[in-house]
């Protein structure tokens, strides 16, 4: 039993990784991962709405009816990311700012009514909020470690630290919209390489 | 901002998604032919206008008025998923063969982050309803194009030799990395 609840958790990290297995969110995979904080804050607010949107799903699943389900998860979602919108603007102004439209398009990442039609309208409420939390980490790890590394290249630091890593500040490329896709690409690369079996 | 400009800047200067990073699930998942990409490009110029010029009256007649703006994402996204369901429904009664060509692209625009993205920077940006219509179709045939010459490109890579651990999508993404970068020629022409 308690296997069977680590395995929900600990399935989002690797063998099904959003970004990286199962290739969904990609818009603000490649749009919000300029730096690493930027990349974190986005994958935060992306595992709040999956984790709550999986809870209340669950919760209702028995009362909607079976052919307005989508629409019904679409207003689900899109509540839940309207209340981090609003808090994001009052108390975090400024990265609201910089992820701009990305926050509100919470709504039709793919991820999230995945695992609503997926997992949460046939599981429990702690199962689903342990499938939202294993798969919203994966993804947020996901986009760190995409924004750690575009920052390290393109302005030697990492989560605001300097060193020296690239002689001179840092190839500007891997900060714009092609060092996104380069970066994505070669880190799909090493995964496919040493982590997927 | 002129209309030219808007029609310029994007399409080619701040290209829907090499540049703004919208829509790349339908870029990375319908580019295998150039044929789909242009069925697929058709129905996102259809919907993406048509819900412009909807958004833009919801925003202007009911939202504002009521001074509800935060409600903006629930309403869009509902009225996008109304609107193709209604395109679907008239375009079956008239016009079977456009139904035929774009049919099958339709349901999977709902939940294409591009038409609500450009719904949402077009009332961000306050624009009038003309403006909303240019900027919503020239973002749309952006998208169009970005999508066909990627799927060009993808039907070449599918011939070539690519190392094992890079075949597939990692060597599609690092292609629109250089689609992106070729793309960035155009920045500074508006």
């Amino acid at each position: 039993m308690i296997m069977n609840k680590i395995q929900i958790f600990s399935k989002g990290l690797i063998k099904e990784n959003p970004t990286f297995v199962l290739l969904l969110g990609m818009c603000p995979t490649l749009g919000t991962t300029s730096t690493a904080i930027n990349g974190m804050s986005m994958g935060a607010a992306t595992m709040f709405v999956l984790v709550m949107s999986n809870i209340a799903i669950s919760l209702i699943k028995n009362i909607i009816p079976d052919k307005v389900r989508i629409p019904a998860f679409i207003v689900v979602i899109a509540s839940f990311v309207t209340v981090v919108q609003l808090c994001m603007q009052a108390y975090v102004p400024a990265l609201y700012e910089t992820l701009g439209v990305f926050i509100p398009l919470i709504v039709v990442n793919c991820i999230i009514l995945g695992r609503a039609e997926a997992f949460a309208s046939k599981n429990g409420i702690f199962a689903s909020a342990l499938d939202g939390l294993g798969i919203g980490l994966g993804f947020t790890l996901s986009l760190t470690l995409i924004g750690a590394v575009r920052e390290l290249l393109s302005s030697n630091s990492i989560f605001d630290y300097t060193f020296e890593f690239l002689p001179g500040n840092g190839v500007l490329l891997f900060a714009l919209a092609p060092g996104a896709f380069i970066v994505l690409s070669y880190l799909l690369v090493l995964f496919n390489k040493y982590l997927k079996k | 901002m002129g209309y030219m400009e808007i029609i310029i800047g994007s399409i080619f200067v701040n290209n829907i998604v090499l540049s703004r990073f919208l829509g790349i699930c339908p870029f990375l998942g319908v580019s295998n032919k150039v044929s789909t990409s242009l069925g697929m490009g058709g129905a996102v110029i259809f919907v993406m206008a048509l819900s412009s010029v909807f958004v833009w009256l919801i925003q202007d007649l009911v939202l504002i008025p009521l001074g509800i703006e935060y409600m903006q994402t629930i309403t869009f996204i509902l009225v996008i998923a109304m609107l193709v369901q209604m395109v679907e429904i008239i375009l079956k009664k008239l016009s079977p063969s456009l139904y035929q060509a774009l049919g099958i692209f339709l349901p999977l625009i709902t939940t294409n982050c591009a038409v609500l993205g450009v719904a949402l920077i077009l009332v961000q940006n306050e624009f009038t309803l003309l403006q909303s219509i240019a900027f919503a179709t020239a973002n749309a045939i952006g998208f169009t194009i970005a999508l066909v010459l990627f799927a060009g490109l993808r039907e070449r890579i599918e011939l070539s030799n690519a190392p094992t651990a890079m075949k597939g999508v990692p060597v599609s993404i690092l292609t629109a990395g250089l689609l992106a970068m070729a793309f960035m020629g155009f920045a500074g022409l508006v």
